[in-house]
């Protein structure tokens, strides 16, 4: 190794993970051991674990959130909570799943997985992946620092204002949520920049761009999305807290624009739904069909649909101000796109339908947590459409009918498609199979328990039972119904604990998985499971869509190369490929680990802690320190090739 | 169908071709960074088609000190571009001077939007236009800071002489990044100051 | 009688057989329990009573059950799907499995899609159609009201072209039968939503902008509204009633309400109509005495309504003290404060406020 080394032809290796060219690799990819070695670790499975952890314990405690207020509704008239306790805990759970589990999950997945099923050693920026993790972590614990000190969000997950203002919310409450969400909206936006370029840029030799599992096309297209759509509402609480703390204009009344919250907030919180939702139907679309023994029916459609969800999702936004008082032109547009967005959500249903069909397929628990999926995911869609028709959404809007449809989309759409997906990859990720017995109770106790707890929010939204209320009188015909809903929600919870007792109990006493317990075609079911630190000990050549699969469909004249390929074992290097095509295009030296990402997450940290008591000192001097930093990050370095010497 | 081979010439190292992983990164950033002006000129639009009576300053916008400064920041950027293109023959000084030269430049731009800062009648708090203008403005000058804090390293990198033909990548970066933050400053400046004489008027 | 293999086929999918059975118990129990307990639902638009609000409820059942049978379609292909060819008996590894390309998956989505596609243009026909019929207010209006929605109640006021024959009242809306009325939205602290299922979809209100819309009730009755956007603490109890009366039912409670309260023996301070006045006065009106508050409902015709605080309690003498005494404890959070009164005291504004008819 070189630094003056600028090019090279790069040798072949065959694939044995037992060499000793794999254990040099190891030597060079693999995180160094202690604390500090844990915190300065770069290593995509590393940090894609930690966001999976992180997400679920946020889903925990969002969850907790929601029994405690479920007893509340329980029975009409209840004084189980006052009503401030309750709006600051269903802001609290909403916010949590919504913003803090539901798409962190989706980045854990895609950070763990995505450089593994395109065929590369890590995401092309590896110090910002972590950078983004902790900074995630850190506006999570911002948030509930705010919680802790009393001074929670109260005004629901979407904020309106004037309610949100400082004239009716006087407290820190909402200067929390604003902050913290500009924390997570820097995050998710560097870990969608970091995605985008991972999957245009790193893709294996000969994986061009329609041989991408649609995992890849789910995350791109929301990683693209989310370019698009994230500074909004970065921006809306940037201008939120400037009204609250600097006094400006822009949303109080007499002269500022109540509507303008609502517009910014939904022109990124409509695509957000898709954010939330498209990766976890990608797991499916890429899970589903190994289970049914055959490629999965309609790739071209399915991930022409996925992007054309993302599209269409940006000319929606309106359909959330049916009631505000628009103009008709304006309702009858954003009517009709908001009922023809159901129709590539259709291709996706019956291209799995199809696949099922026409499959063979195997009814182990990923299996049916997938088959369950499909079953919300009509529920959620259809409950969709009604919504989208104006008239029909002036009642239907505000009430519990849109609180079961968003349960539907968010728990059905992207929490089975995660369970699934996590009794799927959980063996390529720890080498352990989960118990399939206890997987079985633990999908029907979910599957049970979701649909009992939330089907009937529908009925209550029907009878007309107003969302985010407190506490409901007697008489209203809703006494049983959410009496139900709070059973329901209980099993559904208890089905979860299962999941994480099951994971407990697998991952010691769980049967070996081997390198691809399902016999799937990917390429990450090449690697050793778990992955070694390096990925691949020779990275692979495709020339088809089924790696594994290809001699036994036997379909294209030429095969892909998975038994040699390039070592690249001059330090920690990657391959860039060509956009499309996947031709190699240059070598790529990869960072070592560092504290840096998690350094500078903790001085921007810092600085919005100062934003919040208006320490200005502490602003100004974590900015500084935060821009040392990162000129320490940046600085060219002949290891990396980024300078001459 | 597409068919790859393993590649048996030589393939360059590190941040070396024109489209680097670094490259690919401002990209992305950019297009979320125009989205976030996007946005802020949709506000900027949205009050403006409203009947807005007292909430828009009663005088129109002057170009005294933002015309001149609209052309000196034109100017950086082709200062940035010759550096640029400099370093691309070989030539250490021409790369120095031309990032150097695109800094002070900037600076001077930093120092006259202060200026015109001061001079306006509003305040970010008298009233809606008021916090536009200096949102809008402000966010801009954020970005020609985070520009002048990429241009000042590079323009010492430089001097030292770690970039030369083939790497120089880091440069490049920085220097899109620059045009983007001028192409920016266009957009605002024909927002905030040209649209009002093209008929949506003040008052 | 069951032998004993069956019994244990049974007992091996138990989980999905239980949890199937469960599931089905409790999803008609949802179903029928209102039904079952014959409770009223006041709030529901799923059987509505004027022709603005039955236009919606018609394309309403549609979408639902076109929903419905979405449903049922999609889950009997997947149940199809899975029993049809499934891999017997269920390895928990599929390794045996052969691996396939079977044909005939394309015309699934292009079938699938089409008829979707059809489904949803016809959907979005009706609702144009709907809109262009429920949207607009379709004629001159018989009555226009000004509703104000305060955090957490709503001040109606009865407009006319001559000033005299205006005034205010809160939290209970009479209308003419089969009239249309129109109602201005208006907004003073945060957004609320105006709503009164069975008559109208949701407007909303906000602060800086007027919003119109518009009632029809084709029979009497007494119609329950709420408010449809969070808007704080007590956004539970923020509702109201409208009632619908005959033409000439309600040309005589307008009349009614023209009225000024009656006098009584206000000058004397510690009576009731005294006490009222310095205690309660600062936030309440009541017409034809010295209380002349706006930050609370007005009270001149208050007995005259069927319920009190936004439709949270029903008028009854005891409801009365106990809001009089503490509201807060009623309303948490609410606007109007606890006072200190006496026993005495407390009894004496409830007589008077019992005055007021």
């Amino acid at each position: 190794m070189t630094a003056a080394e600028y090019d090279r032809v790069p040798r072949l290796a065959v694939r044995d993970y037992a060499s000793p060219l794999a254990e040099k690799l190891r030597h060079l990819w693999e995180t160094k051991p202690g604390v500090i070695g844990w915190l300065a670790s770069v290593d995509h499975k590393e940090i894609g674990l930690r966001y999976i952890v992180t997400a679920f314990i946020f889903l925990i405690v969002g969850g907790i959130e929601a029994l405690i207020f479920r007893i509340q509704l329980s029975q009409p008239n209840l004084t189980v909570l006052t009503p401030e306790q309750y709006n600051e805990l269903f802001t609290m759970h909403g916010a949590t799943m919504i913003l803090w589990y539901a798409f962190p999950i989706l980045t854990g997945f895609s950070v763990y997985l995505q450089p593994l099923v395109i065929g590369t050693r890590d995401m092309a920026m590896p110090r910002l992946n972590a950078f983004t993790y902790w900074l995630f972590v850190l506006s999570g614990i911002y948030l509930y620092v705010g919680f802790a000190l009393g001074a929670a969000p109260n005004a629901g997950w979407f904020n309106y204002v004037p309610y949100a203002s400082k004239a009716f919310n006087p407290g820190l409450n909402i200067d929390f949520y604003a902050l913290s969400n500009i924390l997570l909206g820097i995050s998710t936006t560097l870990g969608s920049l970091n995605f985008v370029v991972t999957i245009l840029h790193m893709r294996a030799p000969g994986m061009s761009i329609n041989r991408m599992p649609i995992l890849s096309w789910g995350t791109l297209t929301i990683s693209v999305g989310n370019l698009f759509a994230m500074p909004s509402v970065t921006l809306a609480f940037f201008l939120l807290y400037m009204d609250r703390q600097f006094g400006t204009h822009f949303y109080q009344q007499p002269t500022g624009q109540p509507l303008l919250w609502q517009h910014l907030f939904w022109m990124w919180g409509h695509p957000w739904v898709y954010v939330i939702v498209l990766p976890a139907i990608s797991l499916v679309s890429d899970a589903l069909p190994v289970l049914c023994r055959r490629p999965l029916v309609g790739y071209t459609a399915v991930a022409l649909a996925t992007v054309l969800t993302m599209v269409l999702g940006f000319g929606v936004w309106l359909h959330h101000m049916f009631a505000t008082g628009l103009p008709g032109l304006a309702l009858g547009f954003f009517s009709a796109v908001s009922i023809i967005i159901v129709i590539p959500s259709a291709v996706s249903a019956f291209a799995w339908l199809a696949t099922i069909w026409t499959g063979q397929p195997v009814l182990n628990t990923a299996f049916h947590f997938f088959a369950g999926f499909i079953v919300v995911f009509v529920i959620g869609g259809v409950s969709g459409f009604m919504t989208g028709s104006v008239p029909v959404d002036w009642q239907l809007t505000d009430t519990y009918f849109v609180v079961a449809h968003i349960h539907y989309v968010l728990i059905g759409w992207n929490l089975f498609a995660v369970m699934g997906a996590s009794y799927f990859w959980f063996p390529k990720v720890t080498g352990k199979l989960l118990d399939e017995r206890l997987g079985r109770w633990n999908f029907w106790l979910m599957f049970v328990g979701f649909n009992v707890g939330f089907f009937p929010m529908h009925i209550s939204g029907l009878l007309g039972m107003p969302r985010r209320i407190y506490t409901f009188p007697e008489g209203m015909g809703l006494d049983w119904l959410n009496l139900i809903t709070t059973i329901g929600s209980y099993v559904f919870a208890f089905g979860f604990l299962l999941f994480l007792i099951n994971i407990v109990l697998s991952l010691r006493h769980g049967v070996e998985a081997g390198p691809n317990p399902w016999d799937a075609a990917t390429l990450e079911w090449t690697t050793p499971s778990p992955p070694p630190p390096y990925n691949y000990v020779v990275l692979p050549t495709l020339a088809t869509r089924e790696p594994l699969w290809e001699t036994r469909l036997d379909e294209a004249p030429f095969h892909s190369d998975l038994g040699k390929g390039l070592p690249l074992d001059h330090g920690k290097e990657a391959l860039a490929t060509s956009t499309l095509d996947g031709q190699p295009e240059a070598i790529l030296r990869m960072p070592e680990d560092s504290l840096m990402p998690l350094l500078l997450a903790l001085a921007l940290t810092l600085m919005f802690a100062g934003l919040i008591v208006k320490l200005w000192w502490l602003v100004i001097a974590s900015l500084l320190i935060g821009l040392l930093f990162q000129l320490i990050w940046l600085w060219p370095r002949a290891q990396l090739a980024e300078r001459r010497l | 169908m597409t068919i790859v081979a393993v590649p048996r010439t030589e393939l360059p190292i590190g941040s070396v071709t024109p489209r680097t992983v670094g490259w690919w990164g401002i990209i992305a950033g950019i297009v979320t960074e125009a989205s976030l002006f996007a946005y802020l000129l949709f506000g900027y639009f949205y009050f403006a088609i409203q009947p807005h009576g007292e909430m828009w300053p009663a005088e129109m916008p002057t170009f005294k000190l933002a015309g001149p400064n609209t052309v000196i920041l034109l100017i950086s950027s082709v200062a940035v571009w010759y550096g640029e293109r400099g370093g691309r023959q070989g030539s250490r000084l021409k790369q120095a001077a031309g990032l150097g030269t695109g800094f002070l430049l900037g600076v001077i731009f930093v120092t006259i939007q202060v200026l015109e800062w001061k001079a306006k009648s509003f305040s970010y708090n008298s009233g809606p236009y008021g916090s536009l203008f200096f949102v809008i403005t402000g966010f801009h000058m954020g970005h020609v800071v985070l520009g002048l804090l990429m241009l000042f390293p590079l323009t010492i990198w430089s001097m030292l002489g770690y970039f030369g033909p083939g790497r120089d990548a880091p440069i490049s970066i920085g220097a899109i990044y620059w045009h983007f933050v001028d192409a920016v400053w266009l957009t605002v400046f024909f927002s905030l100051y040209i649209t009002p004489y093209l008929g949506l008027r003040h008052g | 009688m069951m032998s004993s293999d069956d019994r244990r086929r049974v007992g091996a999918a138990s989980p999905g057989r239980v949890a199937g059975a469960v599931a089905c118990a409790m999803i008609a129990g949802a179903v029928l329990a209102p039904a079952a307990a014959r409770a009223e639902t006041p709030l529901d638009y799923w059987w509505t009573h004027g022709s603005r609000a039955q236009s919606i409820s018609h394309l309403l059942w549609f979408s639902t059950a076109v929903s419905i049978l979405v449903i049922v379609i999609v889950s009997a292909l997947l149940l199809g799907g899975i029993f049809r060819r499934r891999s017997l008996p269920a390895p928990d590894l599929p390794g045996q499995a052969a691996v396939a390309r079977p044909h005939g998956g394309a015309s699934w989505i292009t079938i699938g899609v089409g008829i979707t596609t059809v489904v949803l243009v016809f959907t979005t026909v009706w609702t144009f159609a709907t809109l262009a019929h429920t949207g607009p207010q379709p004629g001159p209006a018989a009555v226009r009201l000004q509703i104000t929605a305060h955090q957490w109640w709503w001040e109606v006021r009865y407009l006319s072209d001559k000033p005299s024959e205006e005034f205010t009242t809160a939290n209970e809306i009479h209308i003419p039968v089969g009239q249309i009325v129109e109602v201005k939205l208006r907004g003073p602290d945060v957004i609320h939503s105006f709503w009164v299922p069975k008559l109208a979809g949701k407007t909303d209100v906000i602060p800086g902008q007027e919003n119109q819309t518009w009632l029809q009730a084709d029979r009497e009755g007494v119609y329950r509204g709420q408010c449809g956007e969070y808007c704080g603490q007590q956004h539970a109890h923020m509702a109201f009633e409208v009632i619908a009366s005959p033409p000439d039912a309600y040309a005589q409670w307008r009349q009614q309400q023209l009225q000024p309260a009656h006098a009584t023996d206000a000058t004397e301070p510690q009576s009731g109509e005294g006490l009222f006045t310095t205690r309660c006065g600062i936030c309440h009106t009541v017409r034809g005495s010295r209380a002349g508050g706006i930050l609370g409902p007005d009270l001149t015709h208050v007995m005259s309504r069927r319920t009190i605080a936004a439709d949270t309690l029903p008028n009854t003498t005891g409801n009365l003290a106990a809001w009089i005494a503490d509201p807060q404890h009623i309303k948490p959070g609410n606007r109007m404060p606890r006072l200190a009164l006496s026993g005495e005291q407390l009894t004496l504004i409830r007589h008077y406020v019992e005055t007021l008819k």
